[in-house]
């Protein structure tokens, strides 16, 4: 007798179909959230602020209570989601743009704060839903339509490098920066979710999960060439690890 | 007898899958869906899939509904 | 600084105190803020209120933030409010705009300063537009309540909490600096409105139903018609029912002085002196400047020659009065651009030169 090792999660609502372009990570990374609460019991407990973006249509597909809030809000949002309800899961979802531009203030000052909530921010160095121009993640050298002859130092500035940044900060209860470019780190993924799931459950303080996922639309390239080139590329810059576990220096 | 379920409505033709699957299962039908895609299709004729669900994991779209393994 | 306990029912209390309290005894259950003169009293005094209370605070890092996290903890349905003034205002439209479109019962209670830009911390009127037009992006109206005395600005606050939700809609306490600073006898009073059962749209986790989404994002343009059209008949409703004003010596008056807030005062003490000086003149003020008492001041328009709208502006709500009345009396402005309101006397003497 087979047994089933996968099905679509019960957090989805029913019939839902991604929109996102083929090959998109986005459906990855709001997969692994649904297991996720799935795995947690969360799905009836859970409240999610998203802002702009691709992003922000997770609404769409979990079948979860959900806010969305103004561009770079999220986070604030969450907040005052958790400080009405502290019973309750909250969690944001955003793009780099969101979270690590126009929401910087609010996503650092709510990690200095150890609001009890949780952050996913998914990484694809370019803002996505508007065509793909410079982010606060584009990398040296990386031609957007806003960048057209490449990202330079001199006239662009340096990328932000997020998930070290919210390490930084002494409210935070875990960060980390994951990889979406292969099955083996989109277990590893999920297990980071987690992890920055459950900091909140245990009151621990704000958890937050950097995802570098392929934007194979705005990269000009296959699904299968823009996970190679998170592998290749964009990892040896923004590099995979956990920056931040405070469960980890408990033990 | 281990076996994957594919939702072809959902499929975006971006063959993730077919490059994911250590025995190489998963190909490109004659079928389209309603968003005018060649839809990918399981072809185990020798019983070899693993129920690794390698191929669900990698799909973007959850167009691979179901794994099943043993 | 101290925090106010409310053990004596009458107090002499600063506006901006009578307005923490009222937040406080309307179950106002979070705050968030960020420090600006002349307002931050509320701040401080919601700070420690908040916590011994076991209610939510966030010092927040902006305004931005500030009024983002209002609109969170609305959306679960709770009472909540921020605080601020004028330029700090500003940085809040789009949130303003976006709470209309979610309709989430927002509190926010702005003090006003002297502008534009950054302007001076003395009281001014000069935000009349920036309420009741807003600098959001959109069609949307918010409620706007207009105290004159620290009472006023103690029962309007509670009255806010309740139109807000009332109305799943923004609404605004329209103060300023000299409400805020200045110290009058304040009655307390329980919160006198019923509960609004939020419970069929607020978020609250999606057990036994379907997740819920609250959100402002429409991409079909027939749906955003609709959704328009439904918003602007809660409008109308909302004029027809909570247009709220105060008139004195109306009936036989040839002169009719329109004032709201602080400036209101001294227009009644001008009015007294012009009565005894055999002018006929009367006063009316409007206590919500959305809704805008537009049909009394139709009315009125039949009967008074004059209509003079006295602010410490550069001449804002005047537009209203001469939209309301629509070219059927003259109407006239004496103003000052910002500071204490002018003196009776003053504004005496230019009622006398305008006649």
């Amino acid at each position: 007798m087979a047994t089933q090792v996968f099905k679509v999660p019960d957090t989805f609502r029913k019939d839902f179909k991604y929109t996102f372009c083929p090959g998109c990570d986005h459906g990855v990374a709001i997969r692994l959230v649904a297991e996720v609460l799935e795995e947690l019991g969360l799905q009836e407990n859970a409240i999610i602020a998203a802002a702009i973006g691709c992003s922000v249509t997770i609404y769409d597909f979990l079948n979860i209570d959900a806010l969305e809030a103004p561009h770079g809000r999220a986070i604030a949002e969450a907040t005052g989601i958790k400080r009405a309800r502290p019973d309750k899961f909250v969690f944001t979802y955003q793009g780099d743009g969101d979270f690590a531009s126009i929401g910087l203030a609010e996503s650092i000052h709510a990690a200095l704060r150890g609001e009890k909530i949780s952050a996913i921010c998914i990484n694809n160095t370019t803002y996505g839903m508007t065509g793909g121009q410079l982010g606060p993640t584009t990398m040296l050298g990386q031609v957007t339509t806003t960048s057209p002859t490449g990202r330079n130092v001199e006239y662009y500035g340096y990328p932000i490098k997020i998930a070290e940044h919210i390490a930084l900060c002494d409210g935070t209860a875990f960060s980390a920066r994951v990889s979406l470019d292969s099955v083996a780190n989109i277990k590893k993924a999920k297990q980071a979710i987690k992890k920055a799931f459950e900091v909140q459950l245990k009151g621990l303080g704000f958890g937050f999960v950097e995802i570098l996922s392929g934007c194979p639309t705005n990269w000009r390239m296959t699904p299968e060439q823009s996970h190679e080139h998170v592998r290749n590329e964009m990892s040896a810059i923004f590099k995979p690890g956990i920056y931040k576990d405070i469960t980890a220096e408990i033990k | 007898m281990s076996h994957i379920v594919i939702n072809g409505d959902r499929c975006k033709a971006c063959y993730l899958c077919i490059k994911e699957c250590p025995k190489k299962l998963i190909r490109v039908s004659e079928k389209t869906n309603s968003l005018g895609n060649h839809v990918v299709e399981f072809c185990d004729e020798n019983n070899e899939c693993l129920g690794c669900a390698m191929c669900a994991t990698r799909c973007p779209d959850l167009a691979i509904t179901e794994v099943y393994r043993g | 600084m101290a925090v106010e306990t409310i053990t004596n029912k009458k107090v002499l209390m600063k506006g901006n105190y009578a307005i923490a309290n009222a937040a406080v005894m309307s179950g106002c259950q979070c705050y968030f803020g960020y420090p600006i003169t002349p307002q931050s009293e509320i701040g401080e005094f919601m700070s420690g209120k908040m916590q011994e209370l076991g209610r939510g605070y966030v010092s927040a890092e902006s305004e931005l933030a500030a009024i983002n996290m209002v609109m969170g903890a609305c959306s679960t349905g709770v009472k909540a409010m921020t605080s601020s003034s004028s330029c700090a205002v500003s940085l809040m439209q789009e949130a303003l705009s976006y709470a209309c479109s979610d309709e989430l019962p927002v509190v926010l209670v702005s003090v006003m300063r002297g502008g534009p830009g950054l302007g001076n911390i003395y009281p001014s009127q000069g935000d009349y537009i920036q309420s009741t037009r807003g600098g959001g992006n959109g069609d949307y109206r918010t409620l706007v309540l207009a105290p004159s005395t620290v009472q006023e600005c103690f029962d309007l606050t509670q009255k806010a909490f309740y139109l807000a939700h009332k109305y799943k809609n923004p609404t605004i306490l329209l103060a300023d600096g000299l409400l805020g600073q200045m110290m009058e006898p304040l009655e307390f009073k329980e919160y006198p409105y019923p509960e609004v059962d939020n419970s069929s749209w607020c978020l609250t986790g999606a057990k036994g139903r379907d997740g819920r989404i609250i959100r402002s994002y429409a991409p079909l343009a027939d749906n955003q018609c609709k959704f328009l059209d439904r918003l602007f008949a809660k409008y109308k409703l909302i004029e027809e029912n909570e247009t709220e004003w105060e008139e004195q010596n109306t009936k036989d008056a040839d002169i009719l002085l329109v004032s709201f807030g602080s400036t209101a005062r001294n227009v009644r003490t001008a009015a007294k002196i012009c009565r005894e000086k055999g002018l006929k003149v009367g006063t009316l003020r409007p206590i919500t400047l959305f809704p805008f008492p537009n049909k009394r001041l139709q009315e009125l328009a039949q009967s008074v020659k004059k209509i003079i709208s006295v602010e410490v502006n550069m001449g804002q709500m005047v537009d209203d009065i001469r939209l309301a009345v629509n070219g059927k009396v003259p109407v006239e402005l004496i103003n000052k651009g910002v500071g204490t309101p002018p003196s009776p006397e003053e504004i005496v003497s230019r009622i006398e030169e305008l006649i």
